[in-house]
């Protein structure tokens, strides 16, 4: 029994923090363009103080 | 003949407007005065402002790297993000520094074509981010019951004792109840609508199995008893959700499509204010008695009168009359119409919202009436099924009362049938067969607005055409450029290039052919309605109709010269002070696969059909040349709409291809519609299927889609029957617990979902075929 009074707990906050993690990148605009993110990955160098470090800020 | 005093010297100079910024954030004044930025130095603090950019021809990631580095290098801009998805560009850039035009004509210059968006529709977005939410709220807690319920399960069978099954349960359902009652709500709030006006939809039967499955879980949680169905609530929910936000993302993805093609009419106008100076104005924000100025190839923003100057208006959009209409003062103009020839002022008649001719929107009102009544498949389906399983869930629990079963053993069975008819192949087969079927037709040109448009697409046997703009390119070519020698075309092409009739233009597109670059002359004046005037050192030039360039005995090689179809409207004359005359005929081209998807059509047994609302002559020799039988000319809107009523009443299902504002009303009365992307705002919103491009074959592609995606929705219900006819009796027997039942729905949306993306499949063969 007391596995699983912090095993159980454990468990949980790991799928929350998934959870999180997914409002998280919901909220910052993640999912707002499927098809650019694709190739976003491969641009390697960004302009310093470019759009990539504060993706879609305004709510 | 003409008095040159009244002559301007330069028509294009007059196209130049004072630079106008337009305040974008959305709030108060939507207008900054032009005097206040003429000194930026007064607003030391800087400004910033956002705007947004359509960006069209943004198809790839080098695209989308190229725009945010050459913009975001340019002074005054701070922040630039392209969107691929919605080839949309969003700019954060500081007033004193830079301004719209600029950022336009810089994204113009690396090579793409692109306009303002004025407003950006944020509603769709964030609509489709609650559902991904609330989508990932559900699939957190459905993991995490899952995990404890499968530890019950086993414990079953093995040595669990009461209370750490109880803790379990009580775990379950702290997890579950708020999962549930927030990731539910779309389909709560929907029944609740539903039921408020006395009706069923598919949410009634959802909605009632999860909160009658939540609750009975909860009371036998409350109890300590071992019957808690928490996870199959929630895995409905999960799968549920999906199929929904499938739905959703498909058609806000249409809706900012269609956006981005709305807007490129000109959106804005230029307001005369009472001091003379002028203001760039949103079109709808336009009120009647005020002053616009409409510059020479722009459109006209509003319905208004004449108050200074003289042009040639082009009504293709408004009549389907190829040829532009001469309007001097007090003449009425008509919003959406194009003005050819010089700037001229209106006084606005009517305000922006009623100024999309009262009896177009009428006439649209009436047909879409008839279209209102069209059902969706899924909801006839739904018709059918919601009561059915309300009433087979409802005896099951009174049969297995009657039969002795205590109360709360009959609710159980009673659930696991509700769960188990769950109606994936409507909520999540329908959606995910529409949402494959656009993608195909996005990728060949075509967006899909809704999918009821394509439900009604796949019933159509019969195609009726519009002829301006739509079997035709809707702008004219010269047709005897053979024919003329380079000396007249060069002097021809001079002239033309301060025109913007549409003549000018076709006379010029010809010469750049020929000759390269054409230097255009300066010093040419336009007369509106009759042509152009330059005087060389050798004489007077003209350029224009046969009166103008005094072509008195009309010679008859013109007659020679002209097809059955043409007349002399389409004719304008070259001539030279040394009396050399040369004839320019201009005939409006078909679109270059017109031709071949008629006899595609025909040859499929689809009835073809031309209505237009041109001049016969005209409409003739199109059908002649299409091979179209059944023609009719000078269709005014009304009687296009009586011609598809006729249709129908004959049992035809009618799919009208139009783009005038005279087809919005037949657009709308169409089985289905398809409206090109050059249409007017009207038509297209009118329209099922907007069609992208010069080509009109992707039509067939529409067709073929529509087909197959029907094809599919109907294997998916046969699917989900199947399915159903099987399990149902398992079910009622009692056979089947809440969890066996929530896993045997999951596994038949799995099928029908996979069942629906063979439509990417096999396209896919076929492509690489």
């Amino acid at each position: 029994m007391t596995a699983l009074a912090w095993l159980i707990p454990a468990a949980l906050a790991l799928g929350l923090v998934g959870l999180c993690t997914f409002v998280w990148a919901l909220k910052s605009g993640q999912f707002e363009d499927l098809d650019g993110a694709a190739y976003r990955i491969l641009d390697e160098d960004s302009i310093p103080g470019d759009a990539i470090d504060k993706p879609a800020d305004q709510e | 003949m003409a008095d040159s005093t009244e002559i301007n010297p330069n028509p294009s100079v007059v196209q130049s407007r004072p630079s106008i910024v337009v305040d974008f954030d959305g709030e108060g004044d939507d207008v900054v005065s032009n005097a206040a930025l003429d000194v930026p130095e007064a607003r030391s603090e800087h400004l910033e402002q956002s705007a947004v950019f359509a960006v069209e021809n943004m198809n790839c990631g080098g695209c989308m790297r190229k725009i945010e580095r050459e913009i975001g290098l340019q002074p005054g801009i701070q922040h630039v993000r392209a969107n691929l998805t919605k080839k949309r560009v969003h700019v954060v850039y500081d007033v004193a520094q830079t301004g719209t035009d600029l950022i336009n004509s810089s994204l113009e210059g690396l090579g793409f074509q692109t306009h303002q968006l004025i407003e950006e529709d944020e509603s769709s977005v964030s609509g489709d981010s609650d559902l991904l939410r609330r989508l990932g709220v559900a699939g957190f807690a459905s993991a995490n019951v899952m995990l404890l319920s499968v530890a019950v399960w086993a414990g079953l069978a093995s040595d669990m004792d009461k209370v750490s099954m109880t803790l379990f349960h009580w775990l379950s359902a702290l997890i579950a109840l708020p999962a549930i009652g927030y990731a539910g709500q779309p389909f709560f709030r929907s029944a609740r609508q539903a039921l408020k006006v006395r009706q069923l939809n598919m949410d009634v039967p959802i909605s009632l199995a999860v909160v009658l499955a939540t609750g009975m879980s909860l009371f036998q949680t409350i109890k300590g008893e071992a019957h808690v169905y928490f996870d199959a609530s929630l895995t409905l929910l999960f799968f549920l959700l999906i199929g929904r936000y499938l739905d959703h993302a498909m058609r806000s993805k249409a809706r900012s499509a269609v956006q981005n093609l709305m807007e490129l009419k000109s959106e804005t106008a230029a307001l005369i204010n009472d001091d003379g100076t002028l203001s760039e104005i949103p079109t709808r924000h336009l009120m009647p008695g005020q002053k616009v100025l409409v510059a020479a190839g722009a459109s006209v923003p509003a319905d208004g009168d004449v108050l200074s100057g003289e042009t040639m208006i082009d009504e293709a959009l408004l009549t389907g009359e190829s040829e532009p209409r001469l309007v001097g003062k007090d003449d009425q103009v008509y919003a959406g119409t194009i003005n050819h020839t010089a700037p001229i002022q209106i006084v606005v008649r009517a305000a922006a919202n009623d100024t999309v001719f009262s009896e177009i929107a009428r006439l649209m009102e009436v047909a879409e009436q008839a279209r209102g009544r069209y059902v969706r498949l899924a909801d006839r389906a739904a018709a059918i099924y919601a009561p059915g399983i309300h009433l087979i869930g409802a005896f099951t629990f009174l049969g297995w009362m009657a039969f002795g079963a205590g109360w709360e053993q009959s609710l159980l069975v009673a659930i696991s049938v509700l769960i188990i008819t769950c109606p994936c192949a409507l909520a999540l087969a329908v959606p995910a067969v529409q949402v494959a079927a656009a993608a195909r037709l996005f990728s060949n040109g075509l967006i899909l607005k809704s999918g009821d448009g394509l439900e009604r697409l796949s019933e159509t046997d019969y195609v009726v055409f519009d002829k301006t703009g739509t079997l035709t390119l809707g702008r004219p070519a010269l047709q005897n450029s053979d024919e003329i020698d380079d000396e007249m075309l060069k002097r021809a092409a001079e002239m033309a290039a301060a025109s913007l009739h549409p003549y000018s233009r076709a006379i010029l597109q010809v010469a750049e052919k020929r000759f390269g670059a054409v230097t255009p002359l300066s010093d040419v004046a336009e007369y509106a309605g009759l042509g152009l005037s330059y005087i060389g050192d050798d004489g007077e030039w003209r350029l224009g109709s046969p009166g103008w360039c005094q072509i008195l005995n009309e010679p008859n090689t013109g007659e020679d010269l002209t097809g059955p179809g043409e007349d002399k409207k389409s004719i304008l004359w070259l001539a030279g002070p040394s009396g050399d005359q040369v004839a320019f005929h201009f005939i409006d081209p078909l679109r270059a696969d017109a031709v071949e998807m008629i006899n595609r059509l025909k040859s499929r047994g689809v009835g073809v059909e031309l209505l237009s609302g041109d001049r016969r002559e005209l409409v003739r020799s199109v059908a002649q040349t299409t091979g179209i039988k059944l023609w009719s000319g000078e269709m005014k809107p009304d009687d296009k709409i009586k011609r598809l009523g006729e249709l129908e009443n004959t049992g035809h299902r009618v799919l009208m291809v139009g783009d005038g504002l005279n087809d919005a009303p037949a657009l709308s009365a169409g089985h289905a519609s398809i409206a090109p992307s050059t249409a007017a705002d009207i038509s297209k919103t009118a329209a099922d299927v907007i069609l992208q491009g010069k080509c009109l074959l992707p039509i067939m592609d529409a067709v073929d889609i529509a087909s197959r995606a029907r094809t599919l929705s109907l294997q998916n219900f046969a699917l989900a029957a199947g399915y159903n006819a099987i399990c149902i009796p398992l079910a009622i027997s009692g056979y089947v617990t809440p969890l066996i039942a929530a896993i045997a729905m999951s596994a038949s949306s799995i099928a029908v979902t996979a069942n629906a993306m063979r439509l990417h499949l096999r396209d896919k063969e076929r492509t690489s075929s």
